[in-house]
């Protein structure tokens, strides 16, 4: 079925009969040529990329719970391409290129919205290494503009910019850069793989891998072994435990990430605010809620829920650089779990088992790379070479020393 | 979350910063045949439990101790805090 | 016409009246009202609009639950979007506005909206406003954007403050009605240190709500002498107005108390919220139940409330909210409601009961049947029904009460991911699974719906967890209570019904949820997704049942196979001024101040963070109109004579014992155990991954005593990395280590006279043989206070660091000034102090980014290779060692007036100017006073290779494109022949 609004108005007027589910609800096949492993937005965007431009058929997605359950359903939904480093930045820039088609492309409206991004600037330190990453950012193709204060005043007349503990200076914007309705990311994808034919499995855990011989020939799952030719697996915070069925140790441990959404609120913000001398960033929702976050909360965790000193050291920058939102009132707050890797940048490879390829490793930047991730993953599972813009994110970097360290901070995951 | 400190009695987990796996006090033998080997899965590779895990917190804003915390990364109870120095002589690392 | 609605008793004071004005209209209320009560009391229904139909809203309920009477609280920079009026307490003067409207409240010009509600089902967004693509951001998302979102901010910074604050507990309980209170009174008569906190301004819970007798004497009563002889416990903390919004790890709760909201402004320098941290050791959870409605077409009207809320307002408020009402129920507790007006003399139209066996009344009518309708625009005017037998009928009726039984409050058992267990008998979720460790649900919370049941539960609840930590507490004789048992018959929503209202404020009606099955989106959390039902203010407390029994039922499953999304904190929306307290503004985090501070500060210092520290950035003079001029001076002037510049702030770590020097060979690269006493060495410190994490120097003071000096920025985690190493992985190396950051002040004399100057000061000889470059050694200053001398330069020139006890830093730097006079001594600043260090090539934090090598910095060779230290071997990877590595270089520009801005890419001076063809960076630039151009620090690509070079250097970002010369990064006294002199 394709929607359009002349569809809606159809249906507004015939009583909503003609809507059909969005995608099936199959009973899992005993063999595919390809299992992707996770249903969430990477996993359905490799199925969805998979059938579409790379003609593969016979492919099911299998999910533990419900699709989009992951952190493509618990994000702050910010889309971006502002990387600084050449493993990095040409795959960000391919995925927000593909966002700006998407919703064409798979015929469903996910809100892309390029309200901007602006990273705020509070020295001159910080203004050499803005200006080296949207140098960088410029070199690649991708669009950046350095803001001075009366410029970001202009769209954020009631930012706190002076008697600052941290005055602000400037900034660095990606106007390209923006929001996506993150839940309908995920149902888009699932929509379009399932009418080209991939069969999405929820409730479908995988307990195992049938290795034989150095090849993996299939999965064990709570629904039967599932045969397949190769096998994906895009899992996230996830991946540790995914892995280790197959006597992998991964170089990332998982984090919770807390993120947080205020009441709703006539419109504010007009895009995206980050500001690195504290840990806060925001924006607002086509609701209206306003919707933040900062740093992670530091220590390993599975737990999908954080601790009150994170949330109070969010709040704390909220209100140092936007002290108008003191009386505005947080609504929720949520945990999801990162998998945060060794230099803070992704892995999309095979392993050392054949027909196994993963995919992971997003620390908490997995949201913007969901149509690249899907695409490149896709790239790999097809023609056992990775994407040119994908080429770095190897298993083997870390052994050979290729980090892809953006923050700098070396081997330990919860700096990144 | 609260941490027994084992020299200081229960302390805040705001007072401590938190470094990861305690395996990183297992640091191999630099003049080892497989050094290259061992330090890229020492520094690199963890196990990343679901469920009971032993890490390294240091007392930042108190003792400055190094603890071994065995905790539980699915409903982050604590069973067990011991210092690191501890830790590290039983594993051997005295010299 | 004042207060038309206003019954006899009730817990209000009457004696005092207060004024209000709610959109510009005055009314009155009394000591003691919340504004929805008051509005009610007079007569006013309609209080806001809803979501996405901007239907007209009234009350549904009395308790902070509340989803619909949302208003924007107070004017100016207080305003308060999204306010419950039930809770908002009444205060003299209170000023309240409607919101979420175009127009007036009445006349919302976005009412257009229900007209179209067709259309706007759920999730049609999804399926339209794609073409054409750019459409969507340029019209239709600003369009839905204004039309979203509820109440509105003033954007100004919020003038109140905030507190924090920390408590410890044996038991704290969640709630004070019925079961908190008994449970309260159990442990404080035994000892324990019990914390009792509510979120509402009367505590009592229910009992202010109801007429039930407790022992002799009414609820209210009972609850309020509870509440007097604890507060005269000493070891018990009563919290009124303090709501518990999160159970976090380990018996962490956060609560937060609304000190100053139930008055016009704050006084006396009080805040207006205060966040406490509460550590508890056991947790009583007491935190009641909140009735649920029932979605029948129109089932949203002002006027149309829950059944209790209708008690509430009757019997603690003496409010009716109308004066002739109805009441539809499907269980007991719905008569209640209409026996309690009826006894206040309210005229009770009918009281309508799903069940075939509803309770007969001979004061009023009770019909076995459904509500299938409503009428009214702006309120409720009539009801119709559908009986039992099939016949219709329509009620005349200005409020109705909905019962479709109770929810046991259980969101706070859910903070860690608990999942509730289905009770059958209460036909409704009930605290299960995992619960908060330390937490013990009493009360109508736990499912025990009577008083009585909440007395005794309360009492059990307490005893038990006390039991736990070792507190005896007895289980006294409780008074008499209402006891009676649950008697309903699950009913949801009325067969046929279409625009049958689930979630109230968010516009999700019984036909979203069928459209939502019909599509697929059937797991609870997609349904919820999908329809944004329960993701309104309230989280769903009054909203989600119904859309699960729906869901339930279009499955074929029962409401536990559909299961329940989880309730997240916090239990009510919370401001964010609270979570931040005072941390804002220039508290928003610590300020260091050096020794020199003040010092600087009368010399008209300009001054910059760095690293929490206010450092002198550079010490403007009379007659200099630009910073560069100050520095430049500053550069010259040093140089050509001396300077002096604070450099406290860099961290100290006194590093002491007989394994120091086998300690630092660990830390560093580079070998120190040779090092004599009396030297210093730089020193490179790697991380384990063989990343320059930090340099510094060490000095040898004595055989077992070194001193380590970091970067400013890097003290910390250097000092951490340190007590890693030292504990974790060589235990038993004899050494310690304290940092001395803060003990020590510390200024660098720099230039050619700054021997000259220091003779002046210091009581030992430091001529050049005594004291030659590198030395370090304990001196004394000004005949006899003990000293550090350390001859070590940043600036390249002929330089000595001194440090004396923190305390002398003031006196220091003024005797250095007073002495430094004959050599004209000019202080400089950061800036100075950072063109000098990069006219010698000295890296810096830009230089140490967390991804440079020793290699990259062209220090590779100090890695030794003949010792065990940090970073050694995983410095040996390929990738640090590849051909084409980054090398540090000196960037100038070929014409000389042009500038090297540091973030400007190197490209070759022929090729083409792209990502692919990027050969490298500059990372610190300065104007060289001393060579008269612009110059860089950088890393390129084979840069020791390619001194020489003719490059470009592009910042298309800001705009430069300059050719530039690859030098060394020594531009000035490469041979180091000032430092040694």
């Amino acid at each position: 079925m394709r929607y359009s609004g002349l569809k809606v108005i159809k249906e507004a007027l015939t009583g909503h009969k003609g809507w059909t589910p969005a995608w099936r609800d199959p009973e899992p096949q005993s063999h595919y040529d390809i299992v992707i492993i996770g249903g969430g937005g990477h996993g359905l965007a490799t199925a969805y990329y998979l059938a579409k431009e790379f003609g593969q058929k016979r492919i099911a997605v299998l999910e533990k719970g419900w699709i989009g359950g992951g952190n493509v359903g618990r994000n702050t939904t910010i889309i971006r391409s502002n990387y600084l480093l050449d493993g990095n930045e040409p795959f960000y820039e391919f995925s927000l290129k593909l966002w700006e088609g998407l919703e064409q492309d798979f015929n469903y409206n996910a809100m892309i919205s390029q309200r901007g991004i602006l990273n705020l600037i509070h020295s001159d330190a910080q203004r050499d290494a803005f200006t080296r990453r949207g140098n960088a950012m410029i070199l690649n193709g991708a669009d950046a503009e350095m803001l001075t204060v009366r410029q970001i005043k202009e769209r954020y007349p009631y930012l706190k910019t002076d008697d600052a503990r941290f005055p602000i200076k400037g900034g660095l914007a990606q106007h390209r850069g923006g929001t996506v309705r993150h839940d309908a990311v995920a149902w888009g994808y699932a929509r379009g793989a399932d009418s080209r034919g991939v069969d999405i499995i929820q409730n479908c855990e995988v307990t195992g891998f049938r290795i034989e011989n150095g090849t993996c020939l299939g999965v064990e799952t709570s629904r039967g072994f599932i045969g397949a030719g190769k096998i994906g697996c895009a899992v996230a915070g996830s991946s540790s435990r995914l892995m280790s069925k197959a006597d992998m140790r991964l170089p990332m441990e998982s984090h919770v990430l807390q993120a947080f959404v205020s009441e709703g609120l006539k419109p504010v913000m007009p895009g995206v605010v980050t500001f690195g001398a504290g840990h806060f960033y925001c924006s607002q929702s086509d609701k209206g809620g306003l919707v933040f976050g900062g740093d992670l909360d530091g220590y390993n965790s599975y737990a999908q829920r954080g601790n009150l000193p994170t949330v109070e050291d969010v709040c704390e920058g909220g209100m140092a650089i936007f002290p108008a939102f003191g009386r505005a009132r947080l609504l929720r707050m949520w945990g999801g779990i990162m998998d945060m890797s060794m230099d803070g940048s992704p892995i999309i490879d095979k392993t050392h088992i054949d027909g196994l390829y993963f995919n992971g490793g997003w620390c908490y930047g997995g949201f913007k790379a969901t149509p690249a991730s899907g695409y490149c993953f896709a790239h790999l599972l097809a023609k056992d070479a990775p994407h040119p813009t994908a080429t770095a994110y190897r298993f083997d970097r870390f052994e050979k020393g290729y980090m892809i360290d953006e923050k700098g901070m070396g081997n330990q995951p919860n700096l990144h | 979350m609260i941490i027994d400190h084992p020299l200081l009695g229960p302390r805040d987990s705001a007072e401590f910063t938190y470094m990861g796996d305690a395996k990183l006090i297992d640091r191999p033998d630099w003049q080892a045949a497989t050094a290259a080997q061992d330090f890229y899965e020492y520094a690199y590779l963890r196990d990343n439990p679901a469920g009971w895990h032993e890490e390294l917190w240091f007392h930042e804003a108190g003792d400055r101790s190094w603890l071994v915390v065995t905790r539980n990364t699915l409903t982050h109870e604590i069973s067990k805090v011991e210092l690191a120095r501890d830790v590290a002589r039983r594993r051997g690392r005295s010299t | 016409m004042t207060q038309i609605n206003r019954l006899s008793g009730g817990q209000i004071d009457r004696d005092t009246t207060l004024q209000f004005t709610f959109d510009g209209k005055t009314y009155t209320g009394q000591q003691g009202d919340t504004l929805a009560s008051a509005l009610l009391a007079n007569g006013v229904r309609l209080m806001g609009r809803s979501f996405k139909y901007h239907r007209p809203r009234g009350v549904l309920t009395a308790g902070s639950e509340e989803p619909n009477a949302l208003v924007e609280l107070r004017g100016g920079a207080r305003k308060e979007p999204n306010t419950r009026a039930t809770t908002v307490e009444l205060y003299d003067g209170l000023l309240a506005n409607s919101q979420n409207r175009l127009g007036s409240l009445r006349f919302d010009l976005l009412a257009i909206n229900d007209r179209l509600s067709n259309f706007l089902t759920a999730g049609f967004y999804y399926k339209t406003f794609m073409w054409p693509a750019a459409f969507w951001e340029k019209l239709y998302e600003p369009i839905i954007r204004k039309a979203a979102g509820l109440g509105s901010l003033s954007l100004k910074e919020d003038p109140d403050v905030y507190d924090k604050g920390f408590l410890h507990c044996d038991l704290m309980i969640i709630g004070a009605g019925p079961a908190g209170l008994s449970a309260a009174l159990t442990a404080g008569r035994a000892g324990a240190q019990v914390i009792l906190a509510d979120e509402d301004f009367r505590l009592g819970g229910r009992l202010n709500s109801e007429t039930f007798a407790v022992g002799d004497q009414t609820g209210a009563d009972w609850a309020t002498a509870t509440l007097a002889e604890l507060s005269s416990l000493p070891n018990v903390r009563i919290m009124p107005r303090t709501t518990v919004i999160g159970a976090f790890d380990h018996g962490i709760y956060g609560a937060v108390e609304r000190v100053s909201d139930h008055l016009h402004t704050p006084k006396d320098g009080k805040p207006r919220q205060i966040l406490w941290r509460i550590y508890t050791k056991r947790t009583v959870l007491a935190a009641g139940a909140i009735e649920r409605p029932i979605a029948f077409e129109n089932n949203d009207r002002p006027g149309i409330m829950l059944a209790s809320a209708l008690r509430t307002y009757a019997n603690r408020f003496a409010v009716s909210a109308d004066k002739r009402v109805a009441i539809f129920t499907n269980n007991d507790d719905g008569h209640r409601t209409a026996a309690d007006l009826y006894a206040k003399g309210v005229k009770i139209a009918a009281v309508v009961d799903s069940r075939p066996d509803a309770p007969r009344q001979e004061n009023y009518e009770v019909l076995s049947g459904e509500v299938i309708n409503t009428k009214g625009r702006l309120g409720l005017t009539f009801a119709d029904l559908r009986l039992a037998d099939g016949s219709t009928r329509t009620l005349e009726c200005g409020a109705l009460g909905v019962s479709g039984g109770w929810n046991p409050n259980v969101h706070m058992t859910c903070h860690q991911r608990g999942r509730p267990t289905w009770n059958n008998d209460l036909a409704a979720f009930v605290p299960g699974g995992t619960l908060p460790p330390g937490m013990t649900v009493a009360g109508a919370a736990n499912g025990e719906m009577s008083t009585h049941g909440a007395l005794v539960s309360g009492q059990a609840g307490s005893v038990a967890a006390l039991h736990d930590i070792g507190i005896k507490a007895k289980a006294s004789d409780l008074p008499q209570a209402e006891d009676a048992p649950v008697s309903i018959t699950p009913f949801w929503y009325v067969q046929g019904c279409s625009r049958a209202w689930l979630d109230q404020q968010n516009d999700v009606t019984v036909k979203d949820v069928k459209l939502s099955h019909q599509e697929g989106f059937r797991s609870v959390e997609h349904l919820k997704r999908y329809t944004t039902l329960g993701m309104a203010t309230d989280q769903g407390k009054t909203s989600n049942m119904g859309g699960l029994a729906i869901m339930a039922e279009l499955a074929g499953k029962t409401i536990p196979e559909v299961g329940t999304t989880i309730f997240r904190p916090p239990y009510t929306p919370t401001a964010i001024g609270a979570f931040a307290g005072r941390h804002r503004g220039m508290d928003f985090h610590p300020t260091r101040l050096t020794p020199s501070h003040t010092w600087a500060e009368e010399q008209g210092a300009v001054f910059v963070e760095v690293g929490n520290w206010m450092r002198a950035q550079w010490f403007p003079r009379a007659g200099e109109t630009t910073w560069r001029e100050s520095v430049d001076r500053e550069v010259l002037a040093t140089r050509g004579s001396v300077g002096v510049c604070d450099v406290t702030t860099l961290g100290k770590v006194d590093v002491q014992g007989a394994d120091a020097a086998d300690f630092l060979n660990k830390i560093y690269c580079n070998g120190f155990a040779k090092l004599p006493v009396g030297k210093t060495r730089y020193g490179l410190m790697l991380r384990e991954d063989g990343i320059a994490m930090d340099d510094g120097t060490a000095a040898r003071l004595a055989e077992d005593h070194f001193v380590v000096t970091t970067t400013t920025a890097n003290a910390l985690p250097v000092y951490r990395h340190m007590e890693f190493v030292r504990q974790c992985l060589f235990p038993d190396m004899d050494v310690q280590l304290i940092s001395t950051t803060e003990a020590w002040a510390q200024y660098a004399v720099a230039g050619p006279n700054s021997r000259k100057l220091l003779e002046n000061i210091v009581d030992q000889d430091i001529s050049n043989d005594a004291f030659p470059f590198m030395a370090c050694a304990n001196i004394t200053i000004c005949g006899g206070l003990r000293a550090r001398l350390f001859r070590i330069s940043f600036s390249g020139e002929l330089a000595f660091e001194i440090a004396v006890p923190t305390a002398y830093g003031d006196a220091l730097i003024r005797k250095i000034m007073e002495v430094g006079a004959a050599f004209d001594v000019t202080p400089y600043g950061t800036e100075a102090l950072g063109v000098m260090r990069i006219e010698k090539g000295h890296a810096a934090g830009n230089e140490l980014n967390g991804t440079t090598s020793a290699q990259n910095l062209g220090m590779g060779r100090m890695v030794s290779k003949k010792k065990d230290s940090i970073g050694s071997i995983l410095s040996e990877r390929e990738g640090l060692n590849a051909p084409g590595d980054l090398r540090q270089v000196g960037i100038k520009p070929v014409d000389p007036t042009d500038p090297v801005p540091a973030g400007a890419h190197l490209m070759t001076a022929d090729g083409p100017v792209d990502a692919a063809h990027d050969q490298g960076y500059a990372t610190s630039a300065c104007f060289s006073p001393v060579l008269g151009h612009a110059i860089a620090l950088g890393f390129l690509k084979d840069g020791d290779q390619r001194i020489g070079e003719k490059m470009r250097l592009v910042s298309p970002l800001t705009g430069v494109d300059v050719a530039v010369e690859i030098v060394s990064a020594h531009f000035v006294d490469p041979e180091g022949d000032r430092l040694r002199a």
